[in-house]
């Protein structure tokens, strides 16, 4: 791997995690160069969602690093890591779906917001600035992703493919500079997943992302990926780009083996 | 962000219509001291009952102690009045400043929990709250406190439940009351996308009880006499089933709530046990067949939380994008 | 020294009220999820079945034991009833709702007992009959006592232990209750009647409440609509510290609560009693929220 002209933006060292006596990730070192699009794929059960939760801070590592921009985030809480510049989706959607399209994705810019609590419960003249400001830029992504008609939309409303499409809009609005998606295309079909991945692709030129993608479906993944990771069984089996991947013989048996 | 303006105008001018209304009628004596004593009722439970709307509804943390912070607010100003002399207003702001202390110090330990546990903690502090009262001979014991100068006015009070309605309605509607409701709806979610979880329930309780905290001391200032009793179990629940009864989440629904529970409470005074029968029922009865309340416009409903089916042949166009 | 096992001695008594009702408190929990608010209620209506049973076999010349067992039956048996037909007709509608709408319900099904016992019994105390004569035994040659009362009750609780200990290892419905509480789905894939599962693990835990009424009427001597609100939250507190769904957690956390206020009383707090035992509520909430027995549950991501 050449990275000497590269930065790293995300090195995962070694990071293991268990639950009770199941070990869930054993010492999985990887990392991640600004600017990359990299899948990370396995069997079911492999870990992979595991290694999400790791990299957010949903639980912290047992063991291990997981450095962030030159910053160890291992531990944090979700939203400080969130803040450093790492926002992810969920496997099972996860919106607020009582909340509009607009407010999920205003969310996210919480933590952008200028004015304080002081200034939003005595309504001065700041926080119609703030909330104005706050409601623009978050129209602009909704535009990008196709959305912006159904803002007022009760989000519980969309359709599925569209809930899909706005967790990635609310991740993307927090401003992260490594986007964390978590099997993206799960319910969709060829169709679908095809133009989502175009999607995918056309943001990350265009707000210069590195992308860290789960995805169950080795073969999805392969167009787009600059490189590719495999999980099995909690344990980093094989790194490479996707024609070494597809005739690495390890991969093959990790996946044949589920099948059989 | 004009139409927002427009309807908090048009409402603060209602608000004064009514004022204004109210203090002609008790001024030429068309309403009897009766009338007057549940129009304070109302404002005082209004005040509870939006605040407690705030924990509750919009932030989700199922708090049970609502009358733990009224209890603090009442008891200080209580005695700032009686044994200090402070004047009235400071005496209440004083109170709902202490109560609020109260909140972050309840705040803090039990966010760890949450559901069913938290309001099992929260009803843990009230009791505890309770029983530190009844046992400290310096705010009476048992027999509380009595001789409380009756300071608490129509226009105080109509001032105080304004001013709560207008700040907790401003809150919920900027972004850190969406953070809130965030939390409320998902709160691993609201996590991932950079809501400092802790921080803002600790906001919620703290200006929650903030409002119950000064509740509690116009209340303790307009009927006299305060014992722990006042502030006990049954307090909060009464409080819950006001906020429930109009729409978990709505503030709206919070303020209808409360006056229609202080109705109850007033015409069904003779018969206490009727009375509770009747909360019960309707709590009950409104959690299976209307969960969203009375007033509950929100798509937020108690009932349906899980994500809808998955409807996988819906088309995405990523062509649109530009 | 001997008046602390004296006190430990009373603390077992109060501390086996509590612990039978923590089980209800403790297998609901475990089923469904759901702090049964309405369960010390239950446990007030079983104390009142009680007597009126008391009264009634006792004015009709039945010897005492036989009137103790007839009214722990019949008041189980009622008791068990109620709890099924609360189960059906408020829980079960929402089986699918959030914890917190049930949690609400359950509040509301509590105040619903207690005041419509207030309402058709009136809200003053009631004098429970003697059942038995009450005895003093000494022990060793010490000056520790012992009330024939505290004996049939810690009787009474170890007898019920070891039924209900044969129900949830050995028979069917004990089965399939465990299989539900571990996972509902599954347990309905498996061909277990989830619904008749739930039906009977209110049963079970309200009659056990009920016989806690009953005790407590025999030991107490007096009983009200609102009693089971106190008793109520404090076995809740028992079976948090025991760690909420499990069985012998219930049990402990009974029995040393019980004992924990019964000598903050004989110290001479008996008026701080209730503070601490939510005070031990919250302090093992905020520290091991799973209990002395419990385990861990985390929210999938």
């Amino acid at each position: 791997m050449t990275q000497s002209a590269k930065t790293v933006l995300l090195d995962v060292k070694e990071a293991s995690r268990s639950f009770g006596g199941l070990k869930a990730l054993s010492e999985v070192s990887l990392h991640i160069d600004t600017g990359e699009l990299i899948g990370l794929i396995g069997p079911n059960g492999a870990g992979k969602t595991t290694l999400f939760n790791l990299l957010t801070g949903v639980y912290p590592p047992s063991t291990g690093s997981i450095i962030l921009n030159n910053e160890s985030i291992g531990g944090m809480k979700p939203y400080k890591i969130n803040h450093k510049g790492a926002a992810r989706t969920f496997q099972n959607i996860r919106l607020f779906t009582s909340m509009t399209v607009l407010e999920n994705v205003k969310i996210a810019f919480h933590q952008h917001a200028r004015h304080s609590l002081f200034t939003s419960m005595l309504r001065l003249p700041k926080h119609f600035k703030g909330e104005d400001e706050i409601t623009q830029k978050a129209m602009d992504i909704l535009k990008i992703f196709d959305l912006d008609e159904q803002s007022e939309e009760v989000a519980s409303n969309l359709s599925y493919g569209n809930q899909r499409r706005l967790e990635i809009a609310r991740a993307l609005a927090a401003g992260p500079k490594l986007l964390l998606l978590d099997e993206p295309a799960a319910g969709m079909n060829p169709n679908e997943t095809r133009d989502l991945m175009n999607l995918i692709a056309w943001i990350r030129k265009e707000f210069d992302l590195t992308i860290l993608l789960i995805e169950h479906d080795m073969s999805l993944v392969m167009g787009v990926c600059d490189r590719i990771y495999v999980l099995d069984r909690g344990m980093l089996i094989a790194n490479g780009t996707p024609t070494e991947i597809r005739s690495n013989p390890k991969v093959i048996e990790a996946y044949l083996g589920q099948e059989a | 962000m004009k139409k927002l303006n427009k309807n908090f105008w048009v409402g603060i001018i209602a608000a004064l219509a009514f004022y204004g209304v109210v203090q002609v009628l008790l001024t030429t004596g068309i309403f009897t001291d009766v009338t007057r004593s549940m129009l304070l009722l109302i404002g005082v439970n209004i005040m509870l009952a939006v605040s407690l709307n705030l924990i509750t509804g919009i932030t989700g943390q199922f708090s049970i102690g609502h009358a733990g912070f009224m209890s603090v607010g009442a008891y200080t100003s209580a005695i700032l009045t009686l044994d200090y002399n402070v004047p009235f207003v400071p005496a209440i702001i004083a109170g709902g400043l202490l109560a609020a202390v109260f909140g972050v110090l309840i705040g803090m330990p039990t966010l760890r929990l949450n559901g069913d546990y938290l309001a099992i903690a929260t009803l843990g502090f009230g009791e505890i709250i309770r029983i530190i009262m009844l046992n400290t001979e310096y705010v009476g014991g048992a027999s509380g406190l009595s001789g409380i100068p009756a300071k608490t006015t129509w226009t105080m009070l109509f001032l105080f439940t304004l001013i709560t309605v207008v700040v907790i309605n401003n809150f919920i509607g900027s972004t850190h009351g969406r953070a809130c409701i965030a939390i409320r709806e998902n709160e691993i979610a609201a996590e991932a996308m950079g809501i400092n979880t802790t921080r803002y329930k600790i906001i919620a309780f703290t200006i929650g009880a903030l409002f119950a905290g000064m509740a509690g001391g116009l209340s303790a200032h307009t009927f006299y006499v305060i014992t722990p009793g006042s502030f006990n179990f049954l307090k909060s629940f009464e409080i819950i089933v006001m906020v429930v009864l109009g729409g978990l989440g709505s503030t709206a629904g919070s303020i209808v709530g409360a006056v229609f529970v202080t109705l109850l409470y007033t015409y069904l005074r003779e018969f206490p046990e009727w009375r509770m029968i009747i909360y019960s029922i309707v709590l009950i009865l409104m959690m299976i067949f209307r969960p969203s309340g009375l007033l509950g416009k929100t798509k937020f409903s108690l009932g349906k939380f899980g994500k809808k089916e998955a409807k996988a042949n819906d088309a995405i166009s990523e062509n649109s994008a530009p | 020294m001997e008046y602390f096992i004296q006190q430990l001695i009373n603390g077992i008594s109060v501390g086996s009220i509590y612990a039978l009702i923590a089980l209800g408190y403790t297998m609901v929990y475990g089923i469904i999820k759901l702090i049964n608010f309405a369960h010390g209620d239950v446990f007030m209506v079983g104390s009142f079945i009680g007597l009126y049973s008391a009264r009634y076999l006792a004015n009709a010349g039945f010897p005492p034991v036989v009137v103790l067992i007839l009214s722990l039956v019949i008041s189980m048996t009622i008791s068990a009833l109620l709890g099924i037909t609360v189960e059906r007709l408020a829980y079960k509608p929402l089986r699918k709702s959030t914890r917190i709408a049930a949690l609400i319900t359950a509040i509301g099904v509590s105040f619903l007992l207690e005041y419509t016992g207030v309402l058709i019994l009136g809200p003053q105390a009631q004098g429970f009959p003697d059942i038995m004569d009450k005895k003093q035994y000494t022990l060793f040659g010490s000056s520790i006592q012992v009330e024939s009362n505290q004996v049939m009750i810690l009787l009474t609780t170890i007898i019920l232990m070891i039924i209900l200990q044969y129900i949830v290892r050995y028979t069917k419905t004990g089965k399939a209750m465990r299989a539900v509480s571990f996972d509902v789905e599954a347990a309905r894939l498996m061909g277990i009647n989830v619904d008749r599962t739930i039906s009977a693990t209110f049963a079970i835990g309200s009659a056990l409440a009920a016989a806690a009424g009953v005790i407590f009427g025999m030991t107490y001597n007096s009983v009200d609509p609102l009693m089971g609100v106190m008793p109520g939250l404090k076995a809740f507190v028992a079976a948090v510290l025991g760690g909420i769904g499990s069985i012998p957690g219930a049990l402990v956390g009974g029995l040393l609560l019980g004992t924990v206020e019964t000598e903050i009383s004989s110290l001479g707090f008996s008026s701080w009693r209730d503070g601490v035992a939510f005070a031990v509520l919250i302090l093992i909430l905020i520290f091991k929220p799973s209990g002395l027995f419990g385990k861990n549950v985390r929210e999938k991501v």
